[in-house]
């Protein structure tokens, strides 16, 4: 399966809260070090979940 | 392309002071994404805050923002509103600001009816100033200043807005991101005092004190205690203990306080 969309992750704003993690339904991002990062790209569906939720405006979803 | 978040931030403000998992930059969101769907101009929108972690939320907005005294968000707004009608004001803010401190300017901002958005942020806590119980705090939680647990019970937000006299009343989570901003347009487009009620997480002064042992935990929390007004018609009362209702819980169109004030002012001139 293709990725729907491409998840931008700005570092520097995220604070590793983990509910992008825990919410996506997916299972496409994973947290390392206590900040999130993009471990499954291909199985994104675009459903814009992460960033609804993120708090500190780091994840960007670029639907393809 | 991703939402343009940014475009309504002033610039340089980000990353911004909240805990890790504060549901308040969410809401943050979804005012910005409501805003952008009912067009407000940034030099006809007043967005106005009192004192707390709620109400650092102006700071962020780049609009025209009032950074008020404890408690009195809404009796500024309804200064600016009364100087201003054609202006759309916001007043955001938690609920020990709003509810506990600024209850009385709250009340009677919904008595009067006044044309102005409120949105109430409820992380059950007094959060910025070290977790002292607010009059949200539900009975037997734990807070800095009840450790043996809170002997109060809870003002319910959404009914004491109803019962002062709030035209448009609603109440979603923060979980619920996508309702956050269907709410707060309806408010904002209805004539007459709305209040949002948003139910929110406080991870540092609140969860850690009530064994959430996560913010995930407490995200999870809101999921299930929320409730909407039309599945709730539904269920019976024993279904219903210890859930919240969420959606439009009220509606009504009652004469608005500007308008009415204009009214008199037009009748004495022309007298």
């Amino acid at each position: 399966m293709s990725a729907k969309a491409e998840i931008e992750i700005i570092e520097a704003y995220c604070k590793g809260c983990s509910i992008c993690v825990e919410f996506c339904p997916t299972k496409v991002l994973e947290m390392d070090a206590f900040v999130v990062k993009v471990a499954n790209a291909d199985a994104c569906i675009a459903c814009n979940q992460c960033e609804l939720r993120c708090p500190d405006f780091a994840i960007k979803v670029h639907k393809l | 392309m991703a939402y343009d978040y940014e475009k309504s931030i002033r610039p340089g403000k980000l990353p911004h002071i909240w805990c890790p998992g504060c549901g308040h930059g969410i809401v943050m969101k979804g005012l910005i994404r409501a805003m952008d769907t009912c067009g407000l101009e940034k030099n006809n929108t007043a967005i106005v805050s009192g004192i707390g972690c709620a109400s650092r939320m102006p700071g962020y907005l780049d609009f025209n923002t009032l950074h008020t005294a404890h408690g009195r968000a809404a009796a500024f707004a309804t200064g600016v509103k009364m100087a201003k009608p054609e202006m759309t004001v916001i007043c955001c803010g938690g609920d020990g600001d709003g509810a506990a401190i600024g209850g009385n300017h709250f009340i009677h901002a919904c008595r009067r009816n006044i044309d102005m958005t409120y949105v109430l942020l409820n992380n059950y806590i007094y959060g910025m100033t070290g977790g002292q119980f607010s009059s949200s705090t539900p009975p037997g939680h734990l807070a800095s200043t009840t450790p043996y647990g809170n002997p109060d019970p809870a003002f319910d937000l959404a009914k004491l807005a109803i019962g002062a006299g709030a035209t448009f009343v609603a109440r979603t989570t923060a979980f619920h991101a996508t309702q956050i901003d269907k709410l707060i347009v309806e408010g904002i487009k209805h004539k007459g005092m709305a209040v949002i009620e948003i139910l929110d997480d406080c991870p540092t002064t609140y969860g850690r004190r009530n064994k959430f042992r996560s913010v995930v935990d407490m995200m999870k929390r809101l999921k299930d205690i929320a409730v909407p007004v039309t599945a709730a018609a539904k269920m019976t009362p024993e279904q219903l203990e210890g859930k919240t209702l969420t959606g439009v819980l009220h509606k009504e169109d009652r004469p608005e306080y500007c308008e009415n004030y204009a009214k008199i002012i037009a009748r004495v001139q022309g007298a």
